[in-house]
């Protein structure tokens, strides 16, 4: 049992996804990450909010943004910030993995930031610690900080979320990105479709509240934001497509198929890019409507925003229980 | 043979013929009209004031005029087995039979699984000028049944469906991302259902006479297992499935329940299946080893049955060119398949004079039902639909002779079979590429 969190704002402990958070409590976080965005552009961008503080990165998947990013997010706050990277052995898993959570949990941290290759695993790890865990993307089910930095970079420039139509494109099958992507923006009053080879698309994804194309010309038209996600090609078991020749003629993002999409359309990649794969260089690199650094950017700021609301949550370790 | 590719420009009046569209019902007294490559007018009283000034006058003598046949399932052996058939003897086989458009399986050498063998088929069936040529692309690449071909290029391309050919996909999760992403274009597979591993070393049918005649077999399970997996595939992708050469009884029952269950699966078989049985093996005739075997006369009737209640939606050549030397070696180590366009019609018309379909019932499966399948424009008497045409007399007997074949290979099952039905005359786009009697 822990004790009751301080914020009513946001009572959550963890965040281990977007699914369930209500659009008052991702307003909140949006609005949160806003003021950091203007601190990080500053020549001193560091403040003492969480001095004191121990926030540990354990990443169980290599990563260089979001490491980054967090370790970033945690300096700039004054916390002391430890990062592991942890080699998995694949046979016993779920056993190392709660091992290192109750070893690690023992050095008092105040929040964890996970990231692992399977799907609830930090849901699992967060049942036996009793600091904060924050889901840096587990499997192929959320990645939430990376949501809110792209909804906070949708925001930025065009002032809302409300009503936008957002097209998610490419490999969403075996995207954690996608998945939080349309939790947040189906919450925020976005319309969502996601554009994919059928071998791709999740089954019963309609459910999740979007309108699923098979072609990009017609899932783009009229959209406001165009989407890319990485072709996961380490995740797949077996072929889920004839070739990259053939999987960028008809789904990678080039200016003939972004021609349906608005002409405003912002152009999104939640990064690492495959070039001449999902998006073609010159999509991705130009800044007139690509915002891909950008989200890059962002995602400090909202990183900053999270580790602020829930290290308010946490009480002492003394305070703790488990 | 007089092919007179020339004879293109004008307009050619057929009279006197009895008119059969099974594509509208069609079938009357009356006349058709082709200019160019186009049929320019049909109908029941056609020409009853006259044929107009510089018309060809084509009289039919009163038989049958229809749509010339489509066939979508040939094997090829150009390129890479010419030795066993050409495009060029293929398609002199084709119009002898009165098929006037072919599908080609894609296990040529190279296996058509790119673009570039799509294009060189094509090609050289343009400069041959006889049938009008088509292909499926394989499904999977050198038809290994493990990575996916690139279908959507190969459709862009031009192939028409996709398939791995004589052998089914033994791996379900392969068929499962085929279907799936081939409905992503919304293109459909075909496949010949047989679990390879029941068929492995398999010559005949299993039962009684394979046992008799000490030849290693290949059970009716083979061909059930694999229908009823694929139409659990189908049912769980959304994808689009056509199955080939169903030869038992159970195979025809489970799509017939398929169907019903309102589920996107299409069928069709070849005459062997419903013209001979595993009996027309006799002594070793490897001319009777056929993929999928012959199998009892239980399963012949039922095929016969799924022909009448419109289960199986088409009927194929399944032409299978094999040489000599393929087929005249001792029965189990012998090459399987037959040639049947020359024979396609007189064996399906056997349909009609035994009395189980009439004789437009025979054509639609000949002509516009598979045409629908794979979205051709072929197989109708249409004005503006091409001038793809067949003269024949339902009821003219003759005997197959192997010896007489046109094709290359005279690999027959049905030699020596007497048979009904007679391909008088083939016009493709217009021109008379067949005459029947005009034969060197």
């Amino acid at each position: 049992m822990s004790k009751a969190p301080k914020s009513t704002a946001f009572p959550h402990r963890h965040l281990l996804g977007i699914e369930g958070l209500s659009p008052d409590e991702i307003s909140l976080l949006l609005d949160r990450s806003e003021k950091y965005v203007e601190q990080n552009r500053k020549a001193d961008k560091k403040q003492a909010t969480l001095r004191g503080r121990t926030i540990i990165n354990l990443f169980f998947e290599p990563s260089t943004r979001t490491q980054t990013s967090f370790e970033l997010a945690g300096k700039r706050l004054g916390a002391d910030v430890i990062n592991m990277s942890v080699a998995t052995s694949s046979v016993r898993k779920g056993e190392t993995l709660i091992d290192t959570a109750m070893t690690l949990n023992a050095m008092h941290p105040d929040v964890l930031a996970v990231r692992h290759p399977d799907s609830g695993a930090i849901k699992l790890l967060s049942d036996k610690v009793n600091c904060a865990v924050i889901n840096g993307g587990d499997g192929t089910h959320e990645h939430p900080t990376q949501a809110l930095l792209d909804a906070l970079t949708i925001r930025r420039r065009k002032g809302r979320l409300e009503g936008l139509l957002v097209a998610i494109c490419g490999d969403v099958l075996h995207s954690r990105v996608a998945r939080s992507n349309i939790h947040l923006l189906n919450t925020m009053g976005a319309r969502v479709r996601v554009i994919a080879p059928r071998t791709l698309v999740p089954s019963s994804i309609e459910r999740l509240g979007v309108e699923v194309f098979h072609d990009m010309r017609a899932g783009l038209q009229d959209c406001d934001i165009v989407m890319m996600l990485r072709l996961q090609s380490e995740r797949m078991q077996g072929n889920f497509f004839p070739s990259v020749r053939e999987y960028f003629h008809f789904f990678g993002l080039d200016y003939e198929k972004l021609a349906a999409a608005k002409p405003d359309a912002l152009i999104m990649h939640p990064g690492p890019m495959n070039r001449g794969v999902e998006i073609d260089s010159l999509v991705a690199d130009d800044f007139g409507r690509s915002v891909i650094r950008e989200q890059v950017e962002i995602g400090v700021a909202v990183r900053m925003a999270v580790l602020e609301i829930l290290s308010a949550n946490i009480p002492p370790p003394a305070d703790r229980n488990l | 043979m007089s092919l007179k590719r020339n004879e293109r420009s004008g307009r050619v009046a057929y009279v006197n013929a009895r008119l059969i569209d099974p594509a509208t019902g069609l079938d009357g007294r009356g006349g058709l009209l082709t200019e160019g490559e186009a049929i320019a007018d049909v109908g029941i009283g056609l020409f009853a004031q006259g044929v107009p000034e510089g018309v060809i006058v084509v009289d039919c003598g009163g038989q049958c005029l229809a749509p010339g046949l489509v066939d979508i399932r040939v094997q090829l052996r150009e390129p890479g087995n010419e030795h066993k058939g050409t495009i060029a003897s293929t398609g002199r086989s084709a119009i002898a039979g009165g098929v006037t458009s072919l599908v080609s399986l894609p296990d040529t050498k190279p296996v058509i699984d790119d673009m570039s063998v799509v294009e060189f088929v094509a090609r050289r069936a343009r400069l041959v000028g006889l049938a009008k040529v088509y292909t499926y692309g394989a499904i999977t690449r050198g038809l290994k049944g493990a990575e996916l071909a690139e279908l959507g290029m190969l459709a862009e391309a031009g192939a028409l469906g996709f398939t791995d050919g004589v052998t089914a996909i033994a791996d379900a999760q392969v068929l499962r991302r085929a279907l799936s992403y081939a409905a992503t274009f919304g293109l459909l597979i075909l496949e010949r259902p047989e679990e390879p591993s029941l068929a492995k070393g398999g010559a005949m049918n299993q039962g009684e006479t394979a046992t008799r005649l000490g030849l290693p077999s290949i059970p009716r399970a083979a061909e059930v297992i694999m229908v009823e997996r694929d139409i659990r595939l189908v049912e769980m992708t959304g994808g689009r499935l056509h199955l080939m050469n169903l030869s038992t009884a159970e195979a025809v029952e489970a799509v017939r329940r398929a169907k019903k269950r309102g589920i996107e699966i299409t069928c069709d078989t070849a005459p062997p299946y419903f013209a001979l049985n595993e009996i027309a093996v006799g002594d070793y005739r490897t001319f009777a080893k056929l993929s999928p075997p012959l199998r009892s006369e239980d399963d012949r009737q039922a095929v016969v049955a799924g022909l009448a209640d419109g289960t199986i939606d088409a009927i194929t050549s399944d032409d299978m060119p094999q040489d000599e030397d393929a087929k005249r070696q001792p029965f189990a180590q012998a090459a399987f398949g037959g040639v049947g366009l020359e024979t396609l019609l007189a064996v399906s018309l056997e349909l009609y004079h035994n009395g189980h379909l009439t004789v437009p019932n025979v054509l639609r499966l000949l002509t516009a039902a598979p045409s629908n399948l794979l979205g051709l424009t072929a197989g109708r008497l249409a004005k503006g639909a091409p001038a793809d045409l067949v003269v024949f007399d339902p009821d003219r007997a003759w005997k197959v002779d192997a010896d007489l074949l046109l094709s290359k290979s005279k690999n027959t099952p049905f030699d020596g079979r007497p048979v009904q039905g007679r391909v008088l005359r083939t016009v493709v786009d217009g021109r008379a590429v067949f005459e029947l009697g005009s034969m060197a």
